[in-house]
């Protein structure tokens, strides 16, 4: 019984939903409950980019791009096209996990430097043609995006945001630390220790590495459809290169290869800048110092290290 | 041991939150609220730093005179980057967190925009600094603009032409936001004034060298003036590229370029080009019965005294502020109907943009007289009349 309460899959899971569930009613107003979709949203992106970085041990620099293609695919195929939202979004993922799916062989042939490149040039190429199809995106100045809706049920106000937010959310750390459990986990943590070794193991880590690839594509997809429904306007910026580096820093900070580490990564990068616009001008330098001084005592990330720590302590 | 972990930190987190409540709490509800988000920070930030500091400026001066109806003017602001995510968070904490009275900011046409559903919703009046007509066409019920609009400046350039018997043009035009913008405005605009666009390409923003688009538009027959719509130095870049080709059809820049720093990187190729540009920028030249020569010189003299070269960005938030302290003085209050109406009502408004004659259906009031033709000689500007 203590075994399983202390397991991630199942007590990690149940602490999250637990507070997450009661987080909507010591919420003093909209803009908080505001701060915390948005913090849903990057974690939902952040669980999936670490099954990448984390898990795999491959990192990318263009993620934002599949964001960017999954919120202009809901924003032009609802708006400019009527399709029903649900659909928009379905495409977008379909054709995000398709990119993906296509270049992940080629570029994860590559390693460090040129894989971040490679990555980072994906990403800035999606933000290129959102800036310059002018017709079809609005170019720099954007396009407003049309509410989610489906069939005659409208998605409107913060709480019902939260709520969906929220169950996606939970779905994809279900799904995430099932799947880190798997064969496939196992194989993804064997490419991340050493792909010769994997390799000569039998593992197939093209294969292993363009599943993680696809899957945190998809992911990323799926919450850039959803987030541009719930902001109703989109920028390339969205799908900008600094957007992919805030990402990846979520990754890090909350602890790679932890699925609650990356929530935790994405709840405290979302929340804090907000908290500290008090400081006025010395924001980013608090910001700065309180990352760097997590990098400094929490090496492994928030979450990890913290284990880690609780973990020295009971022991006898 | 995951749960302590993110317990704690769950905990930690209330509790700045209860600080952050706290301290807004504190602060009694005698001062008028003044909301704004702007992008100090990003690729946005020559437009923001100016709005901010002027804002800042500003409000000082009016509370140093004694405020407003007995009561002074507070700001809260916060920075949103380039970010339509962060404005749209910005706008919600500022409604309902910060319950101001009223909103000035967007510096760009994409933070403004993102936040137009909201303010619409929450029925709270917004100024916006940005410059897209979209923004008040169509009419949006409690949404004003203070900047002109890129359409403004491509008449200015069109009529002024049209005087010239200057009637087919080639058109060259950044590919960033501004540059953007003026190209689907100016394309909209010439078949109404008569002008004819013959010729039309764009360049890259960081592009070095403008040689093949202007050679190609040279090629093209009947094309009798040139004009050029970007932003930094891309314009520039073409400008000397026009020299060094030895054309000498007559060229024209956007308001894009309007600062001295055009001239300085354009050189002697800059001699003879002209273009349009707000009041402010040539302050000194304007006539002395000029209405808006009191306006722009006070604000470039005190925003040159405390920061350095004034921009017309910054000169935007002069006249938001402006137009918002006028309207509730004449309101009597911050009733957010009461406002609204009375900001509608602004009429003859002097500012650094031009003079403000607001109705239900224009929201922007101004007019064409909002734009002087600059011509450059000597490396100075000359007004046209």
């Amino acid at each position: 019984m203590r075994r399983w309460l202390f397991a991630p899959r199942t007590g990690g899971f149940l602490v999250f939903l637990v507070l997450a569930v009661a987080l909507p009613f010591v919420l003093p107003n909209a803009f908080f409950l505001d701060v915390a979709i948005l913090a849903l949203f990057n974690a939902s992106i952040c669980v999936g980019l670490n099954l990448l970085i984390g898990y795999a041990g491959q990192i990318s620099l263009g993620h934002a791009g599949f964001l960017g293609i999954g919120a202009y695919a809901s924003a032009i195929l609802t708006g400019t096209f009527g399709w029903p939202a649900p659909l928009a979004l379905a495409a977008g993922a379909a054709a995000s996990g398709l990119l993906a799916f296509a270049v992940a062989r080629p570029i994860l042939r590559l390693r460090g430097h040129y894989l971040a490149m490679a990555t980072l040039g994906l990403g800035v190429i999606v933000s290129i043609v959102a800036n310059t199809e002018r017709e079809l995106t609005g170019g720099p100045d954007g396009m407003a995006v049309e509410p989610l809706s489906f069939a005659g049920f409208v998605v409107e106000g913060e709480a019902a945001w939260y709520w969906l937010a929220l169950v996606l959310l939970a779905a994809t750390v279900w799904l995430t630390i099932n799947l880190v459990d798997s064969p496939l986990g196992r194989g993804l943590r064997a490419v991340h220790g050493s792909e010769v070794a994997a390799r000569a193991c039998g593992v197939d880590t093209d294969r292993y590495k363009v599943i993680a690839f696809t899957v945190s594509a998809v992911y990323a997809s799926v919450v850039g459809s959803l987030g541009a429904h719930y902001v109703g306007f989109i920028t390339p910026a969205d799908a900008g290169f600094m957007r992919s580096v805030e990402y990846v820093t979520m990754v890090v900070l909350g602890g790679m290869a932890s699925t609650f580490g990356a929530v935790v990564g994405a709840v405290i990068l979302t929340a804090l800048p907000q908290l500290l616009s008090s400081f006025q001008d010395y924001e980013h330098l608090v910001f700065g110092l309180i990352l760097m001084l997590t990098m400094i005592f929490l090496p492994r990330g928030v979450v990890p290290s913290c284990a880690a720590l609780f973990r020295r302590r009971r022991a006898p | 041991m995951h749960a302590e972990c993110s317990r704690g930190l769950g905990s930690a987190l209330v509790g700045l939150a209860a600080m952050v409540i706290a301290a807004s709490a504190a602060v009694a509800a005698d001062p008028i609220r003044i909301g704004s988000f702007l992008s100090v920070t990003g690729g946005a930030s020559f437009l923001g730093d100016p709005e901010l500091k002027t804002l800042e400026m500003y409000i000082d001066k009016v509370n140093a005179g004694g405020g407003v109806l007995g009561r002074t003017l507070e700001l809260v602001h916060y920075d949103v980057g380039d970010d339509v995510t962060k404005a749209r968070t910005a706008v919600k904490r500022l409604i309902t967190n910060d319950k101001v009275d009223l909103i000035i900011g967007g510096s760009s046409t994409g933070t403004t925009m993102a936040v137009v559903p909201l303010v619409e919703k929450e029925e709270i009046p917004f100024i916006s600094l940005a410059a897209a007509v979209v923004i008040i066409d169509p009419v949006k019920k409690w949404v004003f603009k203070v900047a002109h609009t890129d359409r403004m400046a491509c008449g200015a350039v069109f009529r002024d032409m049209k005087k010239r018997g200057l009637n087919d043009i080639a058109l060259l035009s950044g590919t960033d936001a501004f540059g953007q913008s003026m190209r689907t405005q100016c394309l909209d605009l010439a078949g109404s004034l008569g002008i004819r666009v013959l010729g039309d390409e764009t360049f890259g923003p960081k592009d070095t060298d403008m040689t093949p688009q202007l050679t190609k538009l040279r090629s093209v027959a009947g094309v009798k003036a040139f004009f050029i719509a970007g932003f930094g130095q891309g314009p520039a870049i073409a400008n000397k590229n026009y020299r060094q080709l030895g054309m000498t059809l007559p060229l024209y820049q956007s308001h894009g370029v309007a600062s001295k720093s055009f001239i300085e990187l354009a050189g002697e190729s800059a001699e003879g080009v002209r273009l349009p540009a707000a009041a402010l920028l040539v302050a000194e030249k304007l006539r002395a019965n000029d209405p808006q020569k009191p306006v722009v010189t006070a604000y470039k003299t005190a925003y040159e005294s405390k920061f350095g070269p004034v921009s017309t960005f910054g000169g935007h938030s002069h006249d938001a502020l402006l137009i918002a302290v006028d309207a509730i003085k004449r309101a009597g209050g911050v009733d957010k109907p009461k406002l609204r109406d009375a900001i509608e009502k602004t009429s003859g408004f002097v500012g650094t943009a031009g003079i403000v004659r607001m109705s239900a259906a224009d929201h922007m009031g101004l007019d064409a007289s909002a734009f002087r033709m600059l011509e450059i000689r000597n490396g100075d500007w000359v007004v046209i009349e």
